[in-house]
C-alpha cells in the first residue's frame, strides 16, 4: 500500500510528518527548518510558500496571504470584524470568501492547497516518492463546512486525504504511542488562530474521545493583534502617524508584535523598535511580561469557559483529569501553563515539541490507516450538534454535541398539501434553539411523488462519518428507491468548483514547473558563462585561436538564449558550451597538475 | 413444558446467523464475520442494542463489561481498518460503526437504557406528560406562584422582593430536585426487580402468564417514573435559567 503521510495544516506554520517504522518524524526542509510557514505570496515571477513568501509579507502585503485558515468554510460576515487586520482584498462568492489578488480571485481552499503542495513536495523529495494520500488535521471545533473545505484544498493540492482528524486528538496519539500514557487527559490546544479543548479516555491503545470544545477563531494572531494595537496607538500618540494607512508598515507591527510575545516567553521584558516611515525615526519602547499578561488575559479567560464545558460533558470533575497535555504554539506562554494549571490543578504536560506533536499524531493516524499499527483506534466525537430547521425556525436536533462518531440518525418527512412533490430540508450545526442563531450547513430539495398529504414516506439518513463530515441520503419507504440528493453548501464550493480548481491546480502545476525550469536553467547558464570566462583567462595563450573564436562564438549564443523563455533552449546552449570548452578544460588540468607535480617532490605524491 | 424455553432459544438464534454472506453466499456462522470468506457481515437493521453488545436483556449493567465489549467491537467495525477494502466491506463497516456508537451511547445512561427497554418490551416510547402528575400537584403550584411574584418583581425591579422570592426560589428547586432523586432511587429498584423476573423461568401456563403480569406491572410503573422524572427535569431546567 502507497505511503500515507500526516499533514497539520496550520494557521500560522504547516508541517508534513510520516512513520519511519515505529516512530513518527516531521519532514525538515533543505533549510533545515521543518515548520512552513502557512504563508503564498504571488509574486511576478510566480507562486512563492513558506519561507520566502514571509519575506514578501511586508515587501509585497496586497499580494501574501497568512493566516488563510481563519477563512476555511467561512462567508464574508462571518469575518467581518477582523478584515481591518488583513491588508489583502476579501470578497464572497457563492458564500465562500474570495481572496482578490490582481486580476485573479482564489477561494481559501485554493490558498491551502498551495501550502498543501509544498508540504508534498518537500516530502516527495525527502522519501525519493510519490506522495498521493494523506491524513490532514484540522481543530476539533471545525465545523462541517471548515471540514469539507480543508478535504476540498487536499483534493486541489492533487491529494486524497484519507481521513480529517482533529488535532487535539492527533496530539493525543503521538502522546500515547511514544509516552505509553493511560487514563483520563485533557489535550489543551492553543494554535495560531484556534483554540481545542478535548477530554480522552486512553485505555488499551483505545483513545476515546468523551468531550471537546473550542473557539475557531481564538488563537496567536489575537494574542499579536492586542501588541500591535498597543503600538498603533502609542505611534500615533507620539508622533501623529497613523500606521494604517501603510499596509506595509502594518506588516512591520504585526510581526514585531509576534516576535514580541515569543520573547516575552522567557524573558521578563524586551525593547521593540520601530523604523518609522517618512523620516520619523524609530519608535522604541519596552514591553514587560506583566504588561502582554495584562493585555492578553482576557483572551486566555476565554480559553477557560470551553475547558469548564468539555469537563462538564465528560461527566468528570477537574481533579478526575489525570494529565493535562498542552499543544500549539501559543502554549509556550508562561500566562496561558499558570492559567490552565489553576483550572486542573495540576502542572500541565509539553515534553513533546508542541510546534510537531500534531503532525506527528498524524502520521501515527496515517500509519493505522494503512494497516501499520493495528492495536491503537482512534474513537472521536462530532462537536457540534446537527439538526434541521422545523416549523417556526426552530432547531431540531438529531445528532447531539458530543456523540461518538461515524453516528447516523433518521428522520422520517411527509407532505403537508395533497400533490405536494418535494419537501425542502435545512440543515444546522449548532446547539442554540433558534435556526437562525445556529450555523446554517447545507439546503436540499427532498422530491416526493405527488399523492395526498401525509401519505409519502421518505426517510432521511443523517450521517456524520469517521471525519466528521456529513453525508445524506434518502429512501422513499413506499418504493424502497434510494434518492440521489443534491445538498447545497451554505459555505462551502460546490462539486463543480472543486472539480475546477483541481483542473486549474495542475494547469498552474505545469505552469509552475515550467518556470521553475526555465529558472534553474538560467541559474546554470549563468554560472557556466562565468567558470568558462574564468577559464579562457587562466588558459586563453594555452589553445589556438581559432578554438578560442569558437568558445567565444558559443559563449554569446549562450548569452542570447539566457533570455528565453524555454529551458530547453538554453539547455541545448549549454550544452554547446560544454562541448567546446572540452579541450580547453583538459589542458587546464594537465597544466595545473604538472604545476603541481613541479612544485611537489616525487615523495610528497599520493 | 419445555415449549416456551425452546422457542425463546430459537429466536436468539435466528437473531445470530443472518442467513446467506452478501459476499460469498455461503451461511453466516460467525457472529460478525463469514468464516469462509473473512468478510464483515452488516448487522441486521432489527438487531436491538443490548444484542448488538451481547448482552442480556437486563437493566443492571456492569459498566466496565459493557466498555470492553464496545471497544472489542470498535477494533472489529471501525472504518480506520476497512481502508484497504473493498467499497462494500467499507459500507458495512461505517453502518456496523454507527449502529454500535448508538447501542453503547444508549445503553451507557441508566435513564436511556430504561427508556430504549421499555420501547423494546411495551412497544413505544415514553408519555410525553404537558401537566404535573397527580403527587406532584401542590409543589408545582407553590413553585408557578412564586414564579409569577418572581416575574412581576422583576417588571418591577423590586431589588429587595426580587432577593426574597429567589431565596424561596431556590428552596422549591431544591424540594423538586429531592423528589427527583426519589424517583430515580425507585426506579434502580424496579431494575433490580425487573432483572429477577428475566431470570425467571416459567414452568406452567399459569406461572408464565403471572410472570407478563409481574413484568407489565413493572414496565409500567417505570414508565410512569420516567415521563414525570423528564417533566420534573424539564421545570427545575427552566426554573434555573429563569433565575440565572
Amino acid at each position: 500500500m502507497a505511503r500515507i503521510v500526516g499533514i497539520d495544516l496550520g494557521t500560522t506554520n504547516s508541517l508534513i510528518a510520516y512513520m519511519d517504522g515505529p516512530t513518527p518524524r516531521a519532514i525538515a526542509g533543505r533549510t533545515g527548518r521543518g515548520m512552513v510557514p502557512s504563508v503564498v505570496a504571488l509574486t511576478d515571477n510566480g507562486l512563492i510558500v513558506g519561507d520566502p513568501a514571509k519575506e514578501h509579507l511586508v515587501r509585497n502585503p496586497e499580494r501574501t496571504i497568512y493566516s488563510v485558515k481563519r477563512f476555511m468554510g467561512k462567508g464574508l460576515a462571518d469575518v467581518e470584524e477582523e478584515l481591518k487586520y488583513f491588508p489583502y482584498k476579501l470578497q464572497e462568492q457563492g458564500g465562500v470568501i474570495r481572496i482578490q489578488i490582481g486580476e485573479k480571485a482564489y477561494s481559501p481552499p485554493q490558498i491551502s492547497a498551495m501550502i498543501l503542495k509544498e508540504l508534498k513536495r518537500r516530502a516527495e523529495e525527502h522519501l525519493g516518492e510519490e506522495i498521493r494520500k494523506a491524513v490532514i488535521t484540522v481543530p476539533a471545533y471545525f465545523n462541517d463546512s471548515q471540514r469539507q473545505a480543508t478535504k476540498d484544498a487536499g483534493m486541489i493540492a492533487g491529494l486524497e486525504v484519507l481521513r480529517i482528524i482533529n488535532e487535539p486528538t492527533a496530539a493525543s496519539l503521538a502522546y500515547g504511542l511514544q509516552k505509553k500514557t493511560q487514563g483520563t487527559i485533557a489535550v489543551y490546544d492553543l494554535g495560531g488562530g484556534t483554540f481545542d479543548i478535548s477530554i480522552l479516555k486512553l485505555k488499551d491503545g483505545i483513545f476515546e474521545v468523551l468531550s471537546t470544545n473550542g473557539n475557531t477563531h481564538l488563537g496567536g494572531d489575537d494574542f499579536d493583534r492586542k501588541v500591535a494595537n498597543l503600538l498603533l496607538r502609542e505611534i500615533r500618540e507620539r508622533s501623529g502617524l497613523d500606521l494604517e494607512q501603510y499596509p506595509d508598515q502594518m506588516q512591520v507591527l504585526r510581526l514585531e508584535a509576534e516576535q514580541t510575545k515569543i520573547r516575552l516567553s522567557d524573558e521578563l521584558k524586551v525593547t521593540v523598535a520601530i523604523d518609522l516611515p517618512i523620516g520619523q525615526g524609530t519608535f522604541r519602547r519596552e514591553v514587560t511580561r506583566d504588561q502582554l499578561e495584562a493585555l492578553t488575559m482576557d483572551l486566555v479567560e476565554q480559553t477557560l469557559a470551553p475547558c469548564r464545558l468539555a469537563i462538564k460533558d465528560a461527566g468528570l470533575q477537574p481533579a478526575q483529569i489525570d494529565e493535562v497535555i498542552l499543544v500549539g504554539g501559543s502554549t509556550r506562554m508562561p500566562l496561558v501553563q499558570r492559567r490552565v494549571q489553576e483550572l486542573f490543578g495540576k502542572l500541565p504536560h509539553s515534553e513533546l515539541n508542541p510546534d510537531e506533536v500534531v503532525a506527528l499524531g498524524a502520521a501515527v493516524q496515517a500509519d493505522i490507516l494503512s494497516g501499520g499499527t493495528q492495536d491503537m483506534l482512534l474513537l472521536d466525537v462530532t462537536p457540534l450538534s446537527l439538526g434541521i430547521e422545523t416549523m417556526g425556525g426552530v432547531m431540531s436536533p438529531l445528532i447531539r454535541r458530543n456523540t461518538t462518531i461515524p453516528t447516523s440518525a433518521k428522520e422520517m418527512f411527509t407532505t403537508y398539501v395533497d400533490g405536494q412533490t418535494s419537501v425542502d430540508i435545512h440543515i444546522l450545526q449548532g446547539d442554540r434553539e433558534l435556526a437562525k442563531d445556529n450555523r446554517s450547513l447545507a439546503r436540499f430539495q427532498l422530491k416526493v411523488p405527488p399523492l395526498p398529504a401525509g401519505v409519502p414516506r421518505v426517510e432521511v439518513q443523517f450521517l456524520i462519518d469517521a471525519n466528521g463530515i456529513l453525508n445524506v441520503t434518502a429512501k422513499d419507504v413506499r418504493t424502497g428507491q434510494t434518492q440521489s440528493l443534491e445538498v447545497k453548501p451554505s459555505y462551502g464550493l460546490t462539486d463543480e468548483e472543486v472539480e475546477r480548481m483541481i483542473s486549474e491546480s495542475f494547469k498552474f502545476a505545469a505552469e509552475d514547473l515550467k518556470a521553475r525550469q526555465v529558472i534553474e536553467a538560467r541559474t546554470e547558464a549563468e554560472a557556466i558563462i562565468k567558470a568558462t570566462e574564468k577559464a579562457l583567462g587562466l588558459g586563453g595563450h594555452l589553445i589556438d585561436a581559432e578554438e578560442t573564436a569558437a568558445i567565444r562564438g558559443s559563449l554569446a549564443a549562450l548569452e542570447t538564449a539566457r533570455g528565453s523563455e524555454d529551458h530547453r533552449t538554453i539547455r541545448a546552449r549549454i550544452a554547446d558550451v560544454e562541448k567546446v570548452t572540452h579541450h580547453l578544460a583538459e589542458v587546464l588540468m594537465d597544466t595545473s597538475l604538472k604545476e603541481a607535480l613541479q612544485n611537489k617532490k616525487l615523495s610528497e605524491l599520493p | 413444558m419445555d415449549q416456551a424455553q425452546k422457542t425463546s432459544g430459537k429466536r436468539t438464534e435466528l437473531q445470530m446467523a443472518r442467513s446467506m454472506c452478501w459476499h460469498c453466499q455461503s451461511e453466516v456462522t460467525g457472529e460478525y464475520f463469514c468464516e469462509q470468506c473473512i468478510k464483515v457481515q452488516p448487522l441486521s437493521k432489527e438487531l436491538d442494542y443490548f444484542t448488538c453488545l451481547g448482552l442480556p436483556r437486563l437493566l443492571n449493567i456492569d459498566i466496565n463489561t459493557l466498555e470492553a465489549k464496545f471497544y472489542a467491537l470498535s477494533r472489529a467495525f471501525h472504518p480506520d481498518f476497512y481502508q484497504n477494502k473493498t467499497e462494500s466491506e467499507q459500507t458495512i463497516s461505517l453502518e456496523n460503526s454507527a449502529l454500535l456508537n448508538t447501542a453503547y451511547r444508549t445503553l451507557k445512561d441508566p435513564i436511556q437504557r430504561a427508556e430504549y427497554l421499555l420501547k423494546l418490551e411495551a412497544g413505544s416510547a415514553k408519555d410525553i406528560r404537558t401537566s404535573p402528575p397527580a403527587d406532584l400537584f401542590e409543589e408545582i403550584l407553590a413553585l408557578q406562584e412564586d414564579l409569577e411574584e418572581y416575574r412581576s418583581a422583576q417588571a418591577g425591579q423590586n431589588q429587595v422582593g426580587l432577593e426574597q422570592l429567589r431565596a424561596r426560589l431556590t428552596v422549591d428547586r431544591e424540594t423538586l430536585e429531592q423528589r427527583q432523586r426519589e424517583m430515580e432511587t425507585r426506579l434502580f429498584e424496579l431494575f433490580t426487580t425487573w432483572d429477577s423476573l428475566q431470570s425467571r423461568q416459567s414452568q406452567t401456563e399459569q406461572a408464565g402468564r403471572h410472570l407478563r403480569q409481574g413484568k407489565d406491572a413493572v414496565l409500567k410503573e417505570m414508565r410512569e417514573l420516567l415521563s414525570n422524572r423528564t417533566y420534573l427535569r424539564n421545570i427545575v431546567n427552566d426554573l434555573i435559567a429563569t433565575t440565572a
